[in-house]
């Protein structure tokens, strides 16, 4: 076990911290998946309106691989196959039945190979991530290492401690599995604040990383402790979305229940909420927020998370949070390069957020979504490097992404990296550059010319 | 507040496309986010962004530029009564600097900031603040008497040709202040150097004025020490007498306006590495530069009187503070990586001093040290990223 220490970094002081609670949401008529929430995978139909699905019953699969399965959380009848522009599939919704009804999966005595057809035929495998590119892992591809954090650093973030505790043996089974599915190594990455509980893992490499966001980043974990290279796959997996897959492989039984965190500013009191993957966001929030301004809900974290309206979106299976923030879109703040802003959060010192921070280390800032500045090229310099920890040259990477110039995309490192490494970078950015966006259609592009 | 907000409100439609006025578009958008932080919000990425914009990045620095200017105008005054040999108070002294520098200021802004607003409103994109920096810049780094038309010149050739063909703010390669001092200095040089431009012998707006007395030498120290005849490193302000290390320091000499004073220079520096808005590492390596290639001189440098100047009144005297402090760390143009920061700033010093002691042409070598690193700066960062990219391939042999 090595122990690592991350320098750079920042942790946002956003208020709407979760209190460590747990409500049930309602058991939701209909949930829905998004093709979109799976990226890289292209989606083809497997169902048509009207037909009886189980849990576990496949809704979409991959075009080009077609063991990749995306799953139906619930039993009961397909509601709608959304489709939008150029017949683009939007989402699969499933109405719920009157019994619960399961999908058989024969998950005990397994061998590798049917371990790999039974975890990507059930759906799970649709929640693993690949690296290069940062898509939906290749189903056809035996990663070199698989990396799993035990904990998240992002603003807001759900606590697996309290969110996993009780369910170690979950955890351990899934862990277990993913050892089965790679050529080289499970790394499983603690912090300082992990529990005992949760640190005792067998199977798998276990090392600490402690820090300040994005310490809980895999990114981070990968770069520090076995980077990428060319050639490698290395797969990552959320450690909820681990211990999904293990209760899975323990009992057969499929079932898609997740604890997400709905936190933020603008939710009433921050808690966690468990419900099935897919719940409309109306149902999962109801009664949580104030509703006297326009409000943004975010599927994910404040820096990662996709906006999401009420009514028709649906809780990705992928992220652990749901963060509300207001939209801020009326705001009119007077003379914002000089006035001193003292309830504004910023990682430079040319507000007073630092000094407050100082005096007060539980202070936080209220956040809206407002950009608060004018695009611009790069001008300062050191600024996202201060906060991007990975032994990667951020800014010069981004301006071969920029450039779509792949040679240099590749030796910079393009092939390590994931828009989620970008956030902070992102967030830091004096001249609001959607960094993001950037590294994404870069990946994109990346992949469609080399694989 | 709401007034005024009505009032943005009321004359949006005018200035957008299809308004009477839409040509003035990128114009009335700068006015409106100078009084409302934009409330766009995102789109894409990140949902929460940092309170930082370029505008308060830059108004930073322009704060950080305010003690030298403030300093550099009551110097202007300071000097000029004493050059016609009446006494004056410390306000009527800063008022009268305060107008002889003025116009510069306005001329400045006004010519620059009008090509900024043209070349936004062409390429339908937003102002960008840059200027704003450059604007005040560059009256500080020319002699109180060069003509107003050719300031006006020197920054429309800058602004045009160093920044807007390369695409504007952020795509420079030179900086855009140092351009137009260099312009100035090649196309009119008796007007940059000798020993008539730096002390204002004539009236400031019809005031103030007075005749020169006949003992009065105009000439900056750099410039007594270029053309000493004997080999000892001494010089003295403007009625004779010696000055040294102090004097220098403190700033009350003849120079560009606002370079004198060391003091006034560092107050804004350190205001500018306390807000983390210039880097450190390239202030501190300029200032090492210079006094290890000044050490050198001292100790194996030809026998003339700028080469056994010693090392610490150099960093004091002409523009090599100001420089260090405000030119060569403009991220912009500077080297980008910062390892490549240490060296980028350690050869500007070692330039400047070597252009001052071995070029008998030029006094003074701090701009043209930072206009060569400027071309440098991104040679310097290539070297440092193939460190990176070689670390990476060596990986994949192991």
């Amino acid at each position: 076990m090595e122990t690592l220490k991350v320098k750079k970094g920042l942790n946002i002081a956003i208020s709407g911290n979760a209190t460590q609670e747990t409500v049930s949401a309602k058991q939701p008529q209909t949930v829905a998946l998004v093709p979109d929430d799976f990226h890289g995978l292209t989606p083809k139909v497997a169902v048509k309106e009207g037909d009886a699905v189980k849990v576990g019953s496949v809704l979409f699969f991959d075009k080009k691989h077609p063991e990749l399965k995306v799953t139906s959380p619930i039993s009961g009848t397909v509601a709608e196959v959304a489709r939008g522009e150029r017949r683009k599939l939007l989402y699969v919704s499933v109405t719920r039945g009157n019994e619960e009804a399961y999908e058989q999966f024969e998950t005990s005595k397994l061998t590798p190979e049917n371990l790999r057809n039974v975890v990507f035929g059930s759906g799970f495998g649709a929640l693993i991530q690949q690296r290069p590119y940062g898509v939906v892992a290749n189903p056809e591809v035996t990663p070199n290492n698989i990396f799993v954090s035990a904990f998240d650093t992002a603003p807001l973030a759900a606590d697996y401690n309290y969110v996993l505790a009780g369910r170690e043996a979950d955890v351990q089974a899934g862990l277990s599995a993913l050892a089965k599915l790679t050529a080289g190594k499970v790394f499983y990455t603690v912090n300082s604040e992990t529990s005992a509980a949760l640190r005792n893992m067998n199977g798998v490499e276990i090392n600490e990383m402690n820090g300040p966001h994005p310490a809980g980043n895999v990114g981070t974990q990968i770069n520090a402790l076995c980077p990428i290279n060319k050639g490698e796959t290395v797969w990552t997996m959320n450690i909820q979305d681990v211990a999904m897959m293990g209760r899975f492989l323990r009992t057969g039984k499929a079932d898609f229940t997740k604890t997400y965190a709905l936190v933020g500013p603008e939710v009433k009191a921050p808690k966690y909420v468990s419900a099935v993957v897919g719940t409309r966001m109306a149902e999962l929030v109801e009664g949580q927020l104030d509703n006297s301004k326009k409000l943004r809900v975010i599927n994910g974290n404040v820096l990662t998370g996709k906006p999401v309206c009420m009514e028709n979106g649906f809780v990705t299976p992928v992220v652990n949070e749901i963060s509300v923030i207001a939209e801020g879109d009326t705001e009119d703040e007077m003379f914002g390069w000089i006035a001193p802003r003292f309830n504004m959060f910023s990682n430079s010192s040319l507000f007073t957020a630092k000094l407050a921070k100082c005096l007060n280390k539980n202070k936080t800032f209220k956040f809206d979504a407002r950009v608060l500045g004018g695009l611009r090229a790069f001008i300062a310099s050191n600024e996202i490097e201060r906060v991007f920890p990975m032994d990667i040259m951020p800014e010069q990477l981004i301006k071969a992404m920029i450039a779509k110039n792949l040679d240099k995309m590749e030796q910079l490192g393009a092939y390590e990296v994931v828009p989620e490494d970008f956030a902070l970078c992102e967030y830091v950015c004096t001249s609001k550059i959607e960094i993001q966006r950037i590294v994404r259609e870069a990946l994109d592009y990346m992949r469609q010319e080399l694989e | 507040m709401n007034f005024l907000k009505k009032t943005v409100d009321r004359l949006e439609p005018t200035f957008s496309e299809g308004g009477k006025l839409s040509k003035l578009h990128s114009v009335f958008d700068g006015f409106k986010t100078f009084m409302f932080v934009p409330n766009t919000t995102s789109k894409s990425g990140v949902n929460i962004h940092d309170a930082i914009d370029s505008k308060r990045l830059m108004i930073t620095v322009v704060i950080a530029l305010i003690p030298a200017l403030l300093f550099g105008m009551w110097n202007v005054g300071y000097q000029h009564f004493i050059a016609i040999g009446q006494d004056a108070g410390f306000w009527q002294q800063f008022f009268f600097g305060f107008l002889a520098v003025l116009p510069k200021l306005l001329v400045s802004y006004i010519v620059g900031l009008g090509i900024e607003f043209t070349s936004a409103q062409i390429k339908k994109e937003e102002i960008q603040e840059g200027f704003l920096v450059s604007g005040i810049l560059i009256p500080m780094i020319v002699p109180v008497d060069t003509p107003l038309w050719m300031l006006g010149l020197a920054t429309a050739f800058s602004v045009i040709f160093a920044k807007e063909v390369f695409g504007g703010t952020g795509y420079n390669i030179f900086n855009v202040a140092l351009v137009t001092r260099a312009f100035l200095f090649f196309a009119y040089p008796t007007f940059m150097s000798g020993d008539q431009v730096w002390v204002r012998t004539r009236d400031a707006f019809w005031w103030g004025a007075g005749d020169k007395l006949d003992t009065i030498s105009g000439a900056t120290p750099l410039g007594q020490l270029a053309t000493s005849a004997e080999a000892t490193a001494t010089y003295h302000d403007i009625l004779g007498n010696i000055i040294g290390f102090k004097e220098a320091f403190l700033g009350m000499i003849p120079g560009s306006i606002g370079e004198t004073s060391t003091l006034a220079i560092l107050i804004g520096g350190a205001l500018l590495v306390i807000t983390g808005v210039a880097s450190w590492k390239t202030m501190l390596s300029v200032f090492v530069g210079g006094a290890l290639t000044a050490l050198a001189f001292n100790t194996w440098g030809p026998d003339t009187a700028i080469a056994h100047l010693p090392w610490y009144e150099h960093l004091v005297l002409g523009g090599f503070a100001f420089g260090a402090v405000f030119m060569a760390t403009d991220p912009v143009t500077s080297a980008r990586t910062e390892c490549g920061k240490w060296i980028y700033g350690f050869l500007i010093g070692v330039m400047a001093i070597v252009v001052r002691v071995l070029n008998p042409g030029y006094p003074e070598g701090m701009m043209l040290a930072i206009l060569l690193m400027n071309i440098f700066g991104c040679l310097i960062d290539y070297f440092v990223v193939q460190r990176n990219i070689n670390k990476r391939l060596k990986r994949i042999s192991k």
